[in-house]
């Protein structure tokens, strides 16, 4: 009878605790970005077959080289990556390596896209069930992270790539490297 | 005129809730409940009922009539929009939501207020008396907070209109199936507060209890769903539940509500359980309540974002803390004395029913913490989101134990059993199971979850009706057939979940006019995309032919819609169903390139999910439909097994108390 006593005034307590929280959450704004809570960590182990015929797989070895990358999260049936495909292309011409993951997406048609928008990367792997987007905190199509020399999340950009970010992504990259 | 005498109806409501309280209070506290002015409580509940229904005709006929000078109108209506879904608006919205909850609640107390008269006047007092004051509370948040009746002094030319999401025949009646689940919960809730009170818990009151808790769960069970098939069909990600915090806050005092149908049979027929009875009551009203707060004040980021506002959520947190903290409290100081109940050996009826609600209470923690968590973590300043990956393996850990339980324990007699009794049926049900176990993992490379829910969904196919043996059919109660109605729904939806998770295939692609197109079985081409209009939206349509297996060809004409009262843009699938699944078509954008994006995903078995849904909720329509009927022949005077049931049992009867109303084998030779 005693401890039925002390677990009820638990669940007393505990009833009491979340009311307080909800208290407190409804005072507090709404930030609506979810960001990856993998920047600042290593990025997590993974072994990506290759996405298109014309470029290797994608290991998390190969995103800790000693080289910063930009990380392009894409998929051929999204249309904002066909958007932000140009400004790829310009942060390639600008110097960046640019390594991407193709979300749920069949060879040919990353063949058929990479044919229309360009190729800017050099190594792409195929992300069937999206688990290497999730496993990084990614939550939609297009993202694109930049990674240090040694596999560090250093930045996260949610959306396409505009023109105006192509500056502020190099910018990124080069502080990923210093 | 017709706005404020819905008005007026709404506050002369609310102060009969205000004498009902105190009456029903006065009435609590008296020796035998027949204090003078208690005789008002029960004419008080039963006119609230006719007042708070002439308020809810009210609102209905403005937005019928499209009256633009109520705001609730001109925010969420339009003049041009069709009748049915000017009338959903009533609902579709905040205010009028809220004036279906304290309507609904409303004639659940008038009806218990008019007929219930089995329990102790006393208890009924005490019961009517919770019901005001959860009801007062509800009219104080409608009439000072959320006027649904409120005038604009200027008449705007239109309306607003209302969410594209919400203009769905489907969904129109998807809102207030749910309430009605709540608001019977809180008819539970208001019993248990009660029970609580004058300490009197007897299978009487469970008998009491149980219509309303079958009657909520029924109704909280096609919600769910009807809100899974709409969320699937509308969202446009061929997803069927996403465990999303809003889509969490219906099933989570579903499960409450499961537990308690289940803990409320063993009170009633055996009387043991009685505290963990009390204790679901008020969890499943809690839940209920939570639900709502979650909706309401859009504290979690959710697809139903458009049901948000804050401000009133301070006013159900406000209302949460004082019904459920004071729930909690009174049964804190109060739980120790009640009397325990019957004992029972672990191998029994109620032993399985036990391992059933305790696996219920899991799962409901499960939910509720992963539900909760990002509120927890964002506390510290931490963004996480809790999805599929925590959800589906945790809650499967119980739920897939409790599926070979549910095998075994309608078998089971009450009070003690021996396993050797019911090896037969359960044999064949497992041989059953571990055969398509087997078949499956040898053919087939599928996940760990689908596998055993495919075996398991098979097993208990078979055993849900094992309770049917040795039985005639005819003379079957309804509740038994109900109980295995209801299993065998379980069976088919588990079927249906583990199929599509196991065998769907998905094709995302950006095509162009005349290209082809295959997923799974189905191939087919896009013919052509034009533009369709309708009453208040424009759509692009894609025109596509597919055919399944080199089989004739069908028409699929998915559609990206855009409505402009108010601006939004919605998905409208294409599905073509056949017995064995669903090919589920959504077109996205159209690329600068000219391609358009399209969505195709196979669905093997998918619609059983929703049959096995349906199923569940006939079969405690049958249970309820048995139940009241026998109700209704013992009030007659008529001999009933209730009755007979009800008689002092013999010390050594093996006799099942409640012979044919619960299922359990009739004369089975020992």
């Amino acid at each position: 009878m005693k401890q039925l006593r002390i677990a009820l005034w638990a669940v007393v307590a505990v009833a009491a605790f979340l009311f307080g929280l909800f208290a407190y959450q409804l005072s507090q704004p709404k930030d609506e970005f979810v960001q990856s809570a993998l920047v600042g960590e290593k990025i997590p182990e993974f072994d990506l077959p290759p996405a298109s015929t014309s470029r290797p797989g994608l290991s998390s070895a190969d995103l800790a080289d000693g080289t910063p990358k930009l990380l392009n999260i894409f998929a051929s049936w999204c249309i904002p990556c066909a958007v932000e495909a140009p400004q790829l292309e310009a942060l390639e011409r600008r110097g960046a390596q640019i390594v991407a993951v193709a979300i749920r997406d069949r060879t040919e048609d990353v063949d058929r896209f990479l044919e229309v928008h360009g190729n800017p990367f050099t190594r792409i792997g195929k992300d069937d069930i999206s688990e290497v987007q999730l496993s990084i905190g990614s939550s939609g199509v297009p993202e694109t992270f930049v990674i240090a020399g040694d596999g560090t999340i250093t930045y996260q950009h949610i959306g396409d790539i505009r023109r105006e970010h192509v500056p502020l992504l190099l910018e990124e990259l080069r502080k990923a490297g210093e | 005129m017709i706005a404020e005498i819905g008005l007026v109806a709404l506050w002369l409501a609310a102060a009969l809730a205000a004498l009902q309280l105190l009456a029903g209070f006065a009435g609590a506290r008296s020796e035998d409940g027949k204090a003078e002015i208690a005789a008002l409580v029960r004419p008080a509940a039963a006119l609230q009922a006719v007042l708070c229904a002439v308020a809810f005709l009210a609102l209905l006929y403005v937005f019928a009539i499209t009256d633009l000078s109520v705001r609730l109108v001109a925010v969420n209506s339009h003049s041009m929009k069709p009748l049915i879904f000017k009338l959903s608006g009533a609902w579709g919205n905040h205010e009028g939501s809220m004036l279906l909850w304290v309507t609904v609640m409303a004639m659940a107390g008038g009806l218990i207020a008019a007929v219930e008269r089995r329990l102790p006047e006393r208890t009924m007092m005490a019961t009517l008396c919770a019901q005001a004051f959860v009801g007062l509370g509800f009219y104080a948040f409608l009439l000072l907070s959320s006027n649904p009746f409120e005038r604009l002094a200027e008449v705007p030319p239109e309306g607003n209109g209302l969410n594209p999401l919400l203009q769905d025949v489907g969904l129109a009646f998807h809102p207030p199936t749910l309430y009605i689940g709540y608001v019977g919960l809180s008819v539970a809730f208001s019993f248990a507060v009660a029970a609580l009170v004058t300490r009197n818990v007897t299978p009487d009151f469970a008998r009491v209890m149980r219509p309303w808790v079958l009657g909520a769960w029924i109704f909280l069970t096609i919600g769910i769903t009807a809100g899974s098939y709409w969320a699937y069909y509308e969202l446009g990600w061929g997803g069927w539940w996403f465990w999303d915090p809003v889509e969490n806050a219906s099933l989570m005092p579903w499960l409450a509500a499961t537990a308690l149908l289940h803990s409320v049979s063993v009170l009633a027929a055996r009387d043991a359980l009685r505290t963990w009875t009390i204790m679901l009551g008020v969890i499943a009203f809690s839940m209920s309540m939570l639900g709502t707060f979650l909706v309401r004040s859009g504290i979690l980021t959710s697809v139903h974002a458009f049901a948000v506002d804050p401000e009133r959520g301070s006013f159900i947190l406000a209302l949460l803390a004082l019904y459920i903290g004071g729930a909690l409290v009174l049964f804190a100081l109060r739980a120790n004395t009640i009397a325990e109940g019957e004992r029972f050996s672990l191998v029994s009826r109620e032993g399985a029913l036990v391992v059933n609600n305790v696996g219920l209470s899991a799962i409901l923690g499960v939910v509720l913490l992963g539900t909760l968590y990002p509120l927890l973590t964002e506390a510290f300043d931490v963004r996480v989101s809790v999805g599929p990956p925590y959800f589906n393996p945790v809650s499967a850990i119980f739920f897939l134990p409790m599926v070979v339980v549910l095998m075994i324990g309608p078998l089971l007699r009450w009070r003690r059993d021996d396993f050797a009794r019911i090896i037969k049926p359960v044999a064949l049900a497992l041989a059953i199971a571990i055969t398509v176990l087997v078949r499956v993992a040898i053919w087939n490379d599928i996940g760990i979850l689908p596998m055993l829910g495919l075996a398991l969904a098979a097993g208990l196919a078979i055993a849900s009706w094992a309770p049917m043996l040795k039985r005639s059919l005819r003379r079957t109660p309804l509740a038994v057939w109900g109980m295995c109605v209801a299993h065998f729904g379980v069976a088919v939806a588990l079927f249906g979940m583990a199929a599509d998770s196991a065998f769907q295939q998905e094709r995302l692609i950006a095509a162009e006019v005349g290209d082809f197109v295959e997923v799974g079985p189905w191939t087919g081409r896009l013919d052509s995309v034009n533009a369709v209009a309708g009453p208040n939206w424009t759509a692009m349509q894609a025109n596509m032919m597919l055919a399944y297996e080199n089989g004739p060809e069908q028409r699929a004409r998915p559609q990206s819609r855009n409505f402009w009262t108010p601006q939004m843009e919605t998905s409208e699938v294409a599905l073509l169903t056949r017995w064995n699944g669903q090919l589920y078509v959504a077109v996205g954008n159209q690329g600068e390139d000219g391609r358009w994006q399209l969505r195709l995903w196979w669905k093997p078995f998918v619609t059983f999910i929703w049959y096995g849904g349906l199923l569940i909720a006939f079969g405690g329509g049958l249970s309820l439909v048995g139940r009241v009927a026998a109700d209704l022949r013992r009030r007659r005077g008529e001999g009933d097994d209730e009755i007979a049931a009800n008689a002092p049992e013999e010390p050594d009867s093996e006799a099942d108390p409640e012979p044919r109303a619960d299922g359990a084998p009739e004369a089975v030779p020992a």
